[in-house]
């Protein structure tokens, strides 16, 4: 097992490689942030929220096929987003619920639009992909796989690239808690310790595979604790502490680059239905639901930074006053916009 | 001009473009002390270390993600599947992922991966040792598959795929890895991926046919010459894109067309290459055309009578040119 630096996250007596980081008061200014990164975040997922509302009932209108929210997961993606931009030098794997993450790297609501709608000028796939799930690659984000775990032997395999490539990159692998079920998450974290990589697998646990529940999937509590059977560290974040998520992955991402893979679990709820597509009224106890939205980090991490004195309430106003005026303009122009020509079909096939 | 075995071919190939090329680097189950199963990467780990010879763990699917994430990054892996028939946990990556990668961002992703795969049988693999699995990867836009018979072509081929930045699904029929010989240039070379060959000419009887198969289609008309039928022997080197100029010239010439593999007969190569020549060379055709192939039956069996019953053979196939001939 390797030994995690003295700068990991203090572990828990019962579970060697596991600790718990953070509680939902959060920690004034952690390490390497300023105000304005914080006040940023609010503004931010205040966009995010509004662009995820909006989108959902463009699918309800029939203009948006279809659509996976991202509400519920904003806090763990922009904490731990943040992380890999302070470092610079990280590339993304994400997976498909991840519409904080595309827009706070620089998607534009016009372009989200865009690509929620399949329209010309969609930026990922040339509108041949679901929304949001071509590449990126001068933000340093790669495709998604709808087949859920493909993309981590694959980020197992860019890190590999970059090691072999003598770079400093640490790339990070997002995948939810259904993908660890799949045989190709064994063997690629397997592999990744084998060769000591420099991976980040970021797990947004919101223990739901659609309606599968996480005690369908595994007998363990936490994905976390699979870690330490691979010989790497495993960590445990409540997701929707912004903070939180950010300090575990600025202390993995560390690790990554200096021993081997870590593995942190961020746990998240999921306020909508899987997609679209599915009700969630067929599975999903609504008491717990009701109970799971007291914590929505879109609201308690902004009132956070204002009875932190980080944010004024005069600001946060302003984000939503600016984010609806922003979805309505990306929404008028991607309903505007035409659809790819069909004489592209055959563009792109081969190199 | 040396003589070598279709093996020795190979690993000279891998060999050349491991020294030309540092991004280039194998990947797979024994290849690193062991040299590979079949020794095609014999000696590589003394001169290339470890880590451009690396012996992976015991699983598929993981060798092709991993390959594929690595040539995201600019890498130009080899990733070596042990024996066909153990390609199949890792079909997501190849015909889920990489085959579509390119195209589904628009251009932005390249995968320059060669995958080799020894494949075929007529070795007493059985079940689990001896399969064809090209018409599945045939079937999948994106990927390019290669099917070289000869040590000039696997040599010539493999350089050319490790070079390009498309996935290349480099099936090695593994019978003729000891089996067949013959002269390879001494100076570089490649072969580019697409043209067929006529390795025979003729004028009766247009025999089209790949790998290993290839050659028993040689032995026949070499055999029906002394009955005075001129079989002319198409070897499409490449499976995919296929080379339906070649194959059309040909059918146009002869009029009659046998379509010979080991394959399975249902949705095979022979079945495109069948509905090529219905499509576009109907009025040249004087018989109807014909496929010889194995059997609908999930490969060869073990006993060598039963794996007999499901190879073609030379005679089967003279028998097969002579019937059309007769039309």
């Amino acid at each position: 097992m390797t030994q995690a630096p003295s700068s990991l996250p203090t572990e828990t007596d019962a579970e060697p490689s596991i600790a718990t980081v953070g509680d939902k008061a959060g920690p004034a200014l952690p390490a390497g942030l300023t105000a304005d990164d914080l006040v940023e975040v609010c503004r931010q997922m205040i966009l995010v929220r509004a662009m995820d509302e909006r989108i959902w009932m463009m699918n309800r209108q029939g203009k948006v096929p279809i659509a996976a929210s991202c509400q519920g997961h904003e806090a763990a993606q922009l904490g731990s987003l943040l992380a890999a931009q302070k470092d610079g030098d990280c590339f993304l794997f994400p997976y498909y619920r991840d519409l904080a993450l595309k827009m706070a790297v620089g998607l534009t609501p016009r372009q989200v639009m865009l690509s929620f709608m399949g329209k010309d000028g969609e930026p990922y796939s040339g509108a041949r992909q679901f929304p949001l799930q071509g590449a990126d690659l001068p933000r340093n984000i790669i495709q998604i796989s709808n087949v859920v775990a493909a993309g981590l032997t694959q980020s197992v395999g860019y890190a590999l690239g970059c090691k072999m490539l003598g770079d400093d990159t640490v790339t990070l692998c997002y995948f939810g808690d259904g993908a660890t079920s799949q045989g190709e998450t064994h063997e690629a974290m397997n592999f990744a310790a084998i060769h000591k990589l420099p991976v980040v697998f970021v797990c947004e646990n919101n223990k739901f595979a659609i309606s599968t529940p996480q005690e369908s999937q595994m007998v363990v509590s936490d994905v976390a604790a699979r870690a330490e059977g691979y010989g790497f560290p495993g960590f445990v974040i409540d997701g929707l502490d912004v903070i939180a998520c950010y300090e575990a992955t600025r202390q993995a991402i560390e690790h990554a680059r200096n021993v081997g893979p870590a593995l942190i679990e961020m746990k998240v709820e999921r306020f909508m239905p899987h997609t679209t597509d599915d009700d969630d009224r067929r599975y999903r106890d609504r008491d717990a639901l009701d109970e799971a939205r007291q914590y929505d980090p879109v609201t308690l991490f902004p009132a956070q930074m204002v009875d932190q004195g980080i944010a004024t309430p005069a600001q946060i106003d302003e984000f939503r006053t600016d984010a609806q005026s922003q979805v309505n303009d990306a929404t008028d122009f991607a309903d505007a916009a035409q659809p790819p020509d069909a004489s592209t079909i055959y563009d792109h096939l081969y190199v | 001009m040396a003589e070598m075995t279709v093996i020795e071919a190979v690993r000279s190939a891998l060999h050349e473009e491991m020294e030309r090329d540092e991004r280039v680097f194998v990947m797979g189950e024994d290849v690193g002390q062991r040299g590979g199963v079949f020794l095609a990467t014999q000696g590589f780990i003394e001169d290339f270390g470890p880590q451009r010879v690396m012996d992976t763990p015991l699983a598929e699917a993981s060798i092709m993600g991993i390959a594929l994430g690595a040539a995201f990054r600019g890498m130009r892996p080899i990733p070596e599947v042990q024996f066909s028939d153990f390609v199949w946990p890792s079909v997501n990556q190849l015909i889920g992922e990489a085959a579509r990668s390119h195209y589904g961002t628009n251009g932005a992703l390249k995968v320059p991966m060669t995958v080799r795969i020894p494949y075929g049988g007529g070795i007493r693999g059985g079940l689990f040792h001896s399969q064809n699995v090209e018409a599945l990867f045939f079937h999948t836009p994106g990927l390019l598959v290669v099917t070289p018979s000869t040590p000039y072509e696997a040599k010539g081929l493999l350089k050319s795929a490790i070079r390009d930045d498309n996935p290349v699904i480099f099936l090695e029929h593994k019978k003729t890895y000891r089996l067949v010989r013959g002269e390879v240039p001494d100076e570089e070379y490649t072969l580019p991926i697409g043209p067929a060959d006529v390795k025979r000419a003729g004028s009766d009887v247009t025999v089209v046919s790949y790998g290993l198969s290839m050659h028993y289609c040689l032995a026949a008309a070499a055999t029906v010459a002394d009955d005075g039928i001129s079989a002319e022997v198409v070897d499409l080197r490449t499976l995919k894109p296929l080379d339906s100029e070649t194959i059309l010239e040909s059918v146009q010439k002869t009029g009659k067309l046998l379509i010979v593999h080991e394959d399975n007969i249902s949705g095979g190569i022979g079945a495109e290459v069948a509905a090529l020549a219905a499509d576009e060379a109907f009025e040249y055709l004087d018989a109807p055309i014909a496929r010889l192939c194995g059997p609908d039956v999930p490969t060869m069996p073990f006993a060598q009578s039963l794996e007999d019953a499901y190879m073609p053979s030379p005679e089967s196939i003279a028998a097969e040119i002579r019937r059309l001939a007769a039309y």
